[in-house]
């Protein structure tokens, strides 16, 4: 007969499998950075019987959501578990803070700015003052949109290179 | 009123503000007078479509009479929807629709910032979520108030026109029943009257850098949040419940 410890021992290395299946979806709108590496996989839980994957969206309305819990679906029923509960999970919020520190440098090489930590009050709207450009890591770039391709996106302009470039926003 | 019919109804009503505003911005989509501001509209149609999202949502669960969040905002006529006045206002020009936004980014602002400190743990959770994103539409709103006063003597014009068009919807925001009444006192929701002053004082703010007057108003329409609307409601949610009322249960 198994004793609990040996069972917990086996729910958490399930919950591990669960964890590195996951780090290989890639987000749909930016493939160089899994979706772990975002931060929005908030929780995975096994109880034995039961999989519960808890995740938080980036921005309330990022329409990404819906291909995550498909791509977790997928993935899940790849590992054979059949009906996973995804949980959507709003509070506490989403935040550029939750993003792996791989995952800013993976953002940088692939062409988007990483996020800069602003330095106003109210931090987390203010404009930072300087986005170095990924490219030639030159300060001397302006806003050009506030607004990007996607909800965590601005676009900006490296007045060095005279080419334009995307900045994940910090949030 | 007991408290949970009361919740229902805050939810609806902030929901439905949100739901008709972000439709509202979703129609200037290939429409937006250059292509940032074309992007910037339908990121911020996105951001209030995805808080009404989750508001219906809540109501629904809360309501537990087997409705959905897409049954209430497909599903419901015009005088069951409870969205301030000013949201369903028809995108006149871009001075319209950057008012419009702008009056409700500092009314949501200061609302979300008061909400974060709720009893309510969904509903603080939720304004702490949301306040990040209306932050960033108000820098977005407030910064085309000073460049289209400082701009052209056209841009000018329109400023003030479309400020004179819509002053008159901005009272409702900070009207209160006993939807209010009974939240407030459960320090659940801020009194609504209580963001009036920190609100005009941000409008008088940005006008004078916009170099605006203030508009002087005595008069203020009200209804939306009681379900009585102006005609622009019904042609409004006749194109966005179009779909599933022609083609009940259909799916992607």
């Amino acid at each position: 007969m198994r004793t609990t410890r040996y069972i917990i021992a086996e729910n958490i290395a399930i919950e591990e499998l669960v964890w590195e299946r996951l780090a290989l979806i890639p987000d749909p709108e930016i493939p160089v950075i899994s979706i772990t590496e975002l931060g929005i996989v908030h929780d995975v839980r096994w109880d034995g019987e039961q999989l519960r994957i808890i995740i938080t969206p980036t921005y309330t309305g990022c329409p990404a959501v819906n291909l995550f819990v498909a791509e977790i679906r997928a993935a899940m029923h790849d590992l054979g578990f059949d009906h996973p509960v995804i949980e959507i999970l709003y509070s506490p919020a989403w935040s550029t803070d939750r993003m792996a520190p791989e995952a800013l440098e993976k953002l940088r090489k692939y062409g988007i700015a990483p996020p800069v930590k602003p330095c106003g009050p109210n931090g987390f709207c203010a404009a930072p003052e300087v986005v170095p450009c990924p490219s030639c890591g030159s300060g001397h770039t302006s806003l050009r949109s506030q607004f990007g391709a996607t909800a965590c996106k601005a676009l900006y302009f490296c007045n060095r290179c005279n080419e334009p470039f995307e900045y994940f926003k910090h949030f | 009123m007991d408290t949970q019919q009361a919740l229902i109804r805050y939810c609806l009503r902030l929901g439905d503000t949100n739901l008709i505003l972000g439709h509202r911005l979703s129609e200037m989509c290939s429409r937006g007078p250059m292509l940032e501001e074309d992007i910037a509209l339908t990121n911020i149609a996105l951001d209030h479509i995805g808080q009404a999202e989750v508001l219906l949502n809540h109501a629904a669960e809360l309501e537990n009479c087997g409705r959905t969040g897409d049954d209430l905002a497909y599903l419901r006529p015009e005088w069951e929807y409870y969205n301030l006045l000013l949201t369903e206002q028809p995108n006149v020009d871009f001075a319209y629709v950057i008012v419009r936004q702008y009056f409700i980014d500092l009314w949501q602002c200061l609302l979300y910032d008061h909400l974060r400190s709720s009893n309510d743990k969904i509903l603080a959770g939720l304004a702490t979520r949301f306040l990040k994103e209306t932050l960033y539409h108000r820098r977005h709103s407030s910064s085309w108030i000073v460049r289209l006063g400082l701009g052209t003597e056209e841009s000018l014009q329109r400023l003030v026109a479309a400020v004179g068009g819509l002053w008159k919807y901005t009272g409702e925001m900070f009207e209160s029943d006993e939807v209010e009444q009974t939240l407030s006192a459960g320090g659940m929701v801020p009194d609504p009257g209580s963001l009036r002053g920190l609100w005009l004082d941000a409008v008088k703010s940005d006008f004078e850098k916009a170099a605006v007057s203030m508009p002087v108003s005595a008069h203020f329409s009200t209804g939306g949040r009681a379900g009585r609307h102006e005609e622009h409601l019904g042609h409004l949610l006749a194109e966005m419940q179009y779909l599933p009322r022609a083609f009940p249960g259909a799916i992607w």
